[in-house]
């Protein structure tokens, strides 16, 4: 995923001049290419994120495009105010790109969780929150990222994840996408590489013979939703899937769109709690946090006996 | 000496129109019973030698592209930057009476909003992460304007400013010059028993920017090393200005309180007498 947005911005920068490309002194193994192929317009800005911030909008106020990258919490919550005052107040082109969404850096402890970013990043005025599902979607995003004009974050996987699409979707801002064309009277909703998950989940619940939509949110904020509320048209239970916190992430955005639509329909949110004291591979405290494919199949299992 | 305009008197030096940017930021403060006037009045001298004598803008045209940039990262002293901008004709003088006052322009923090200024600010340590970008994309291609930021000293208690000082001195950019209104005031009590800089101008040059010292008050000075600027080919440049807070009016300078009162009308007319308000 990190090759793909790095591969796209390469091929961005080569017809768009204004592209640039900071980082918060990581990206070993990811941006060397861009570094190498353009010298001038890459910064290593050093373990200084405020900065980094302050200086991505000056760039852009001088009409660069500008993105910042680093992982998990530290493009982001580490220069908060930086990104709202300075970034979304200016509407300024600043593009921020986090690496290790939700529980990627599992073993890494508590610093190392993104949970919280999707939440705190759609309450700024103005920006753009994506979390691609697989690098299908992080390539298209990347170039949305560029065309779109003001503030954008995208938080990535880092490597690896599992592919989603087997070609590239079609994204629009703020669109849903209907991975599975059913009309089962669940749907399953989550973003980014968990969508994998939700996705091997709706199989398991096809071969005990229970059909299940699978929504891939790719924006969290804007939401198309209108085209969101036409997939889940015939549905009378949604079950969202998070890789968050419960407080104002993609459950809490849906739970919006739900409420203000008024319809008649069930909403249960699976989320990750506000602490997780012990560490663990992604993919084993997806397991002991009931967010791998198993679990996920069963709560809607469940849910569906129940209702 | 003044030039007339359509009824408006503008000043065609810097001595007087630092005198008339304090004449209105106190009316401004007054008026609108907001605070920081002694910020405002710290700064006038520098903001007055700036925009008569250094800064390359045009009221005309505000986003000429080749103009220089000025950030003021003090933003709360918000009364002093808008009086300079009408006083140079960035916008009409009538507006600074509507200065904090409902649904305005002008609010009571820096507002980018406004004609001239560049850069919302009011959280301090914001101003110069931003000057450096703005250097760093003319760096890299060869343009040549400069970009001058005015902090305040308390300011500099943020860490956001020390890594921007970092990076500009890494980056080599010469063409940003900060400006420390260095009053020895803060928010709540002297600099120096708040939270020590001292020695302040050595840190700066530990920080390998080439620091010269002056009176903040000293137009001669003032207009003389602000258009010396880059003091050192190859390195940032930091004028160390030391100011009085509150200073032009006799019971307003180095007055802590002064960061928040406004005048009542009896020392809004004492203020503006010694001040040598005409009308
Ligand atoms: C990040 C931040 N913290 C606190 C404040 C509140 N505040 C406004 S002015 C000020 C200190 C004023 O002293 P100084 O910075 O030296 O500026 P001066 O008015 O003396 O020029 C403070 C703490 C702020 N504006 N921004």
């Amino acid at each position: 995923m990190r090759n793909a947005f790095c591969n796209v911005l390469i091929e961005m920068a080569r017809q768009d001049e204004r592209v640039w490309l900071l980082t918060g002194d990581l990206g070993f193994s990811v941006l060397e290419p861009f570094a190498k192929e353009f010298p001038s317009r890459f910064v290593n800005a050093g373990v200084a994120e405020q900065n980094m911030t302050g200086v991505a909008t000056g760039l852009s106020l001088s009409g660069k495009i500008v993105f910042t990258y680093s992982i998990a919490n530290f493009p982001t919550i580490r220069c908060l105010e930086q990104i709202r005052n300075d970034v979304c107040y200016h509407k300024a082109n600043v593009k921020i790109v986090a690496v290790g969404g939700g529980l990627c850096y599992g073993t890494a402890g508590f610093s190392h969780h993104a949970t919280e970013d999707l939440a705190i990043m759609r309450a700024l005025p103005g920006m753009v929150v994506a979390a691609p599902s697989d690098a299908l979607e992080a390539a298209q995003i990347t170039r949305l990222a560029i065309t779109t004009p003001g503030p954008f974050y995208m938080v990535l996987g880092k490597n690896n994840e599992p592919t989603v699409h087997a070609n590239p979707p079609m994204l629009n801002l703020g669109e849903p996408l209907c991975l599975n064309k059913n009309l089962g009277e669940i749907a399953l909703v989550s973003t980014g590489t968990l969508v994998s998950e939700v996705l091997r989940a709706a199989e398991m619940l096809k071969s005990s013979g229970i059909e299940a939509r699978v929504l891939s949110m790719p924006f969290i904020k804007p939401i198309d939703c209108e085209k969101f509320l036409q997939f889940l048209d015939g549905c009378r239970l949604v079950l969202v899937v998070e890789e968050h916190t419960a407080f104002g992430g993609l459950g809490s955005a849906i739970a919006e769109i739900l409420a203000e639509a008024s319809l008649d329909i069930k909403f249960v949110r699976i989320h990750l709690p506000e602490f997780i004291n012990f560490i663990g591979s992604q993919k084993e405290l997806r397991k002991m946090l009931g967010l791998d494919a198993h679990s996920i199949a069963n709560r809607a299992m469940t849910l569906l006996t129940k209702n | 000496m003044t030039i007339k305009l359509s009824e408006i008197e503008y000043p065609s030096n810097s001595l007087d129109l630092a005198q008339q940017i304090r004449i209105h930021a106190i009316k401004m403060v007054a008026q609108s019973n907001s605070s920081h006037i002694g910020s405002s009045l710290s700064m006038a001298d520098i903001l007055a030698v700036l925009y008569m004598d250094v800064l390359r803008v045009d009221p005309k045209q505000p986003d000429w592209p080749e103009r220089d940039r000025f950030i003021l990262s003090k933003g709360h002293a918000a009364a002093g930057l808008y009086a300079v901008l009408a006083l140079r004709g960035f916008f009409p003088m009538a507006l600074l009476k509507r200065f904090c006052q409902e649904g305005s322009l002008l609010l009571g923090h820096v507002s980018h909003h406004v004609p001239g200024v560049e850069l919302s600010t009011g959280s301090l340590g914001h101003g110069l992460p931003v000057g450096c970008g703005m250097v760093l994309a003319d760096k890299r291609e060869e343009k040549s304007h400069r970009v001058f930021v005015v902090l305040s000293d308390g300011e500099c208690d943020e860490g956001s400013n020390w890594e921007a000082a970092l990076f500009a001195a890494h980056h080599k950019l010469d063409n940003l010059v900060a400006i420390v209104d260095a009053n020895e005031l803060q928010g709540f009590g002297r600099v120096d028993e708040v939270l020590k800089l001292a020695p302040l101008a050595e840190k700066w040059r530990a920080f390998r920017w080439a620091v010269r010292e002056v009176d903040g008050h000293d137009h001669q000075a003032l207009k003389t090393l602000l258009n010396q600027a880059p003091f050192e080919p190859d390195h940032p440049s930091l004028v160390l200005a030391h100011t009085i807070k509150g200073k032009g009016v006799s019971f307003m300078e180095d007055q802590l309180a002064w960061h928040y009162k406004s005048p009542n009308p009896e020392q809004l007319s004492q203020a503006l007498k010694q001040l040598g308000e005409k009308r």
